[in-house]
């Protein structure tokens, strides 16, 4: 048997990735980090130590046995790997790209605390691509439980909660307000960041578990929640609509022309198409100075997003500093490569607009950082006297996100004071069969902790349904006051 | 995903069953969507996509009829999607995406006379509601505003569910000379006791409307039409101004209060992408006149 591994005895340095070159890159939609190779892969993986106390699976939002996984890769068993992700993450492709690992898994790391951190992250995006290359899927062995469930929203929680149920053998369908599936993963999140290769791959896998996609239909307005409870012949009902409904700057002048949401740009940008207009018909604003309020990922996506569509350049404003700026470390790296200027603790005051009503530029302060305000963040304020203009042509902000109203202006669903659906600590809702989870519930949150929402909504939509886990003994325990020995297995009947 | 997008398209099918020309820039097509037609209120609208590489573009829905399982859609050729609609749109044809009915329904209150203006294209979003007003019992006057009698549609819809109705043409070719603010004083003249006014048509029109009723204290509702994308309250390409409040068209409205809208706000709004759309036209005229030849044969 090898030696065990110690600090000492692994690569010291994080194996690198390959990426487009920076200059090269801002001009094209390619994706940027093109992954490990096998051979990348496998001496990455040389750098885990298999802790006894693996504390990464504790900085998980889904609980992933990472050493498992990564024991695998050393062991070229590649398939293995891809299963052992799979007992808890339906979307590795999408995760490895798109989660915040830094405060997550690779956080944890017990390599971390005095190197880099295994590239956890990396590794799970090489085994989800090579999942994809391979055609693999963990179909199961799928009993029908004579159960019909309704999806609403096809973003990471909807998708989440429609494969579990389909593997427990209901008959879901996905209903999609815009004409193709995927939520903010096709709409918001840039080819360069997460191909829709990707996300077409695990829409299929979906497909394949015999999950039925209904696009085009908007929730609340073509039927309602209740109609799918009461005349539509839905046993259970999902709702995973998201966050949606961006917040205005509030501020003068932000009504001018050039003036519009990260969401409006890459939405354009990304499920339009606008990038290769007029070869698709809807046209996107083009800036050549561009100026984008906030700093989270949907602001570092719409300034790599404009210096792509042409932008000479891009200034970020944000109030605070960088050490509290929300993106992941990764993508603010990859803004800054590519050549966006970072303008921290300011805040913009006013659009100054020319004559016809265009933005020729934007008034800001200087800020400082204060005292820690709710969220523990040192609060910005503004620094007397410190007023300046920034010269740009465009504005976008990103400066977060309300709930959608659509759902609540069309159901009783009890819903919390900012508008978000109300959940007990089991995901279920004010309504009797249905469910909500993901940004609707929580705020606008991360890729996984929707889709760890969905799967917990689907667990208790399960047990809710009478279904039984597999491999789980609900024996032990009454459900809803009914002992195992006169429980109903809606399975057992079918069987 | 092609295929599988057909799939999509199979499950609700947006055949269009029927088209009619009412002019050589106004058509009407009704689309087979028997989940929307029962779903359809008064003031809601749809977001179409023509084909796979197209612009989603709202469109007001006109009329719905729930035992054919058909809405109908109005539209006015003035761009490039509107107008290769105009010709790729024909009777059996399919529309690549519909998705609706979106925006919230116009309340049909407890007005017991109101005043229904639609003009131009407007005329055709505003039936449903003249005729909703009408089935609930309220006295109705409509007043339908053309440029001229050769532009003139659904007079005879309107007859069919108004008390009364005033036709404007701009040059006096058909009905009273004059615009449709016009008609709204004469209505206002003849009748005091007026509880509600409803507008549909481009801007200009619906804030000459505003402005008509103002003095009176009329409550007047307008339909706005600003730019959308998702028509899902997602983007906020389509906010308008009320007042110092910031909203949503495709979600908070598409109807609000007339008297507090920012019309030149929303007008200028409405021309942001003119250079873009110009382009498209343009580039798209030219491969019509190209390709023209290769259809005819
Ligand atoms: C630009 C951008 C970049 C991001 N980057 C990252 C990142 O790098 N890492 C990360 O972890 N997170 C990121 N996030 C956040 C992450 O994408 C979200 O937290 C996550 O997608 C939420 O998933 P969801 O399933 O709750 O909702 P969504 O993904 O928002 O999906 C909801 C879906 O429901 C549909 N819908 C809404 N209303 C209705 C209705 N009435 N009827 C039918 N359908 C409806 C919507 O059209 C949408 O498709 C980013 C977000 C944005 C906007
Ligand atoms: C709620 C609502 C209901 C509408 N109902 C109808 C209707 O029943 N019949 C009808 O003919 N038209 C209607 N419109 C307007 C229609 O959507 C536009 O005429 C159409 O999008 C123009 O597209 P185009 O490519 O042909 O023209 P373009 O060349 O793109 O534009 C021509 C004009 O249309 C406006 N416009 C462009 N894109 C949009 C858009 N996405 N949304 C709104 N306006 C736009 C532009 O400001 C410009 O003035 C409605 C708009 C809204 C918002
Ligand atoms: S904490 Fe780091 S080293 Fe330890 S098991 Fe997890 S990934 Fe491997
Ligand atoms: S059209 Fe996007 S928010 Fe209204």
């Amino acid at each position: 048997m090898a030696k065990k591994r110690t600090v000492r005895t692994i690569p010291q340095q994080r194996t690198p990735v390959r990426e487009q070159d920076p200059r090269e890159r801002a001009t094209n939609f390619a994706e940027v980090n093109c992954g490990y190779s096998e051979a990348e892969a496998l001496l990455e993986s040389q750098r885990c130590l298999f802790c006894a106390d693996p504390v990464c699976i504790a900085g998980c939002p889904v609980g992933i046995n990472i050493p498992d996984f990564i024991e695998r890769i050393g062991a070229k068993d590649f398939r293995g790997a891809y299963d052992a992700i799979g007992r808890t993450n339906l979307l590795p492709a999408v995760c490895g790209r798109v989660c915040p690992q830094e405060t997550q898994c690779e956080g944890e790391c017990t390599v971390g605390d005095s190197l880099e951190p295994v590239a956890i992250g990396r590794l799970e995006r090489f085994v989800g691509d090579r999942a994809i290359a391979e055609g693999w899927a963990n179909l199961p062995h799928i009993e029908p439980a004579g159960r019909r469930v309704g999806i609403v929203g096809s973003g990471p929680a909807g998708m989440a909660c429609a494969a579990d149920m389909a593997k427990a053998g209901c008959d879901v369908t996905v209903f999609e307000a815009f004409h193709e599936p995927g939520g903010v993963l096709r709409y918001g999140i840039p080819d360069f960041r997460l191909p829709n290769e990707v996300i077409d791959a695990e829409i299929a896998n979906l497909r394949r578990l015999g999950v039925k996609f209904q696009c085009n239909t908007l929730v609340g307005r073509l039927f309602t929640i209740a109609q799918m409870i009461d005349e539509m012949g839905f046993d259970a009902v999902f709702i995973g609509t998201g966050a949606g409904y961006p917040a205005m700057l509030g501020i003068p002048g932000d009504s001018l022309n050039g003036v519009l949401s990260a969401n409006e740009l890459l939405t354009r940008c990304n499920l339009m198409r606008a990038r290769d207009f007029p070869a698709y018909d809807t046209p996107i604003p083009l800036g050549r100075h561009v100026a984008v309020v906030g700093a989270g990922n949907t602001a570092m996506d719409a300034m790599r997003v404009s210096l792509r569509l042409g932008a000479q350049n891009v200034t970020c404003v944000y109030r605070r500093s960088k050490a509290e700026c929300p993106a992941r470390a990764e993508e603010t790296h990859h803004a800054e490569q590519e050549g966006v200027v970072f303008k921290w603790l300011t805040a913009p005051l006013e659009i100054l607009g020319d004559d016809k009503g265009n933005v020729r530029g934007m008034r800001c302060i200087t800020m400082m950082l204060g005292e820690p305000d709710k969220s523990g963040r040192a609060r910005p304020v503004p620094v007397a006297g410190s007023e300046h203009e920034i010269d740009c042509d465009q504005v976008v902000f990103a400066i977060g996100t309300n709930a959608n109203p659509v759902i609540g202006q069309t159901s009783r669903l009890r819903l919390d004071k900012r508008g978000y659906i109300e959940t007990d600590a089991d995901l279920a809702t004010s309504m009797a069969g249905v469910f909500a989870g993901g940004d609707i519930v929580t705020g606008a949150a991360t890729v996984i902790e929707a889709m760890g929402a969905g799967r917990k909504a689907a667990r208790n939509m399960k047990a809710y349904l009478g279904i039984r886990e597999p491999g789980c003994d609900l024996a032990a325990a009454t459900i809803f006051g009914i002992q195992a020995s006169e429980r109903n297995f809606a399975r057992i009947l079918s069987a | 995903m092609l295929a599988t997008m057909n799939d999509i398209q199979e499950g609700y099918g947006f055949e269009i069953v029927r088209r009619q020309d009412f002019s050589d820039v106004t058509y009407l097509l009704e689309v087979r969507h028997p989940l929307m037609a029962k779903a359809a209120r008064p003031g809601q609208f749809v977001i179409v996509m023509s084909h796979e590489n197209g612009e989603r573009i709202p469109l007001t829905i006109a009329d719905f009829d729930r035992a054919a399982g058909t809405v109908t859609l109005v539209v006015q050729a003035v761009g490039k999607t509107t107008r290769e609609m105009q010709q790729t749109c024909q009777a059996g044809a399919h529309l690549h995406a519909l998705v609706g009915p979106m925006g919230i329904p116009t309340h049909i209150g407890d007005a017991r006379k109101v005043v229904c203006v639609g003009g131009g294209l407007g005329v055709a979003p505003i039936y449903p509601q003249a005729r909703a007003f009408k089935e609930d019992g309220a006295y109705v006057i409509g007043i339908l505003g053309f440029r001229n009698k050769d532009l003139v549609f659904w007079e005879d819809k309107f007859r069919a569910c108004c008390d009364e109705v005033i036709l404007c043409t701009d040059d006096g070719s058909a009905g009273m000379k004059g615009f449709v603010s016009d008609g709204i004083k004469q209505a206002i003249a003849a009748h005091s006791d007026i509880d509600e006014v409803i507008a549909i048509g481009p801007p200009v029109m619906m804030k000459a409307c505003a402005e008509t009723t103002r003095p009176h204290g009329i409550k007047t509702m307008v339909s706005l039409n600003p730019i959308m994308v998702d028509g899902t309250g997602m983007c906020g390409g389509c906010r308008v101004k009320l007042g110092d409040q910031v909203k949503f068209a495709c979600v908070d409205g598409p109807d609000f209060d007339g008297h507090l809208v920012d019309f030149d706000d929303m007008t200028r709004r409405l021309r942001r992408y003119k250079e873009e759309e110009t382009a498209a036209m343009t580039r798209w005229s030219e491969t019509c006149r190209m390709e023209s030849p290769q259809t005819t044969l």
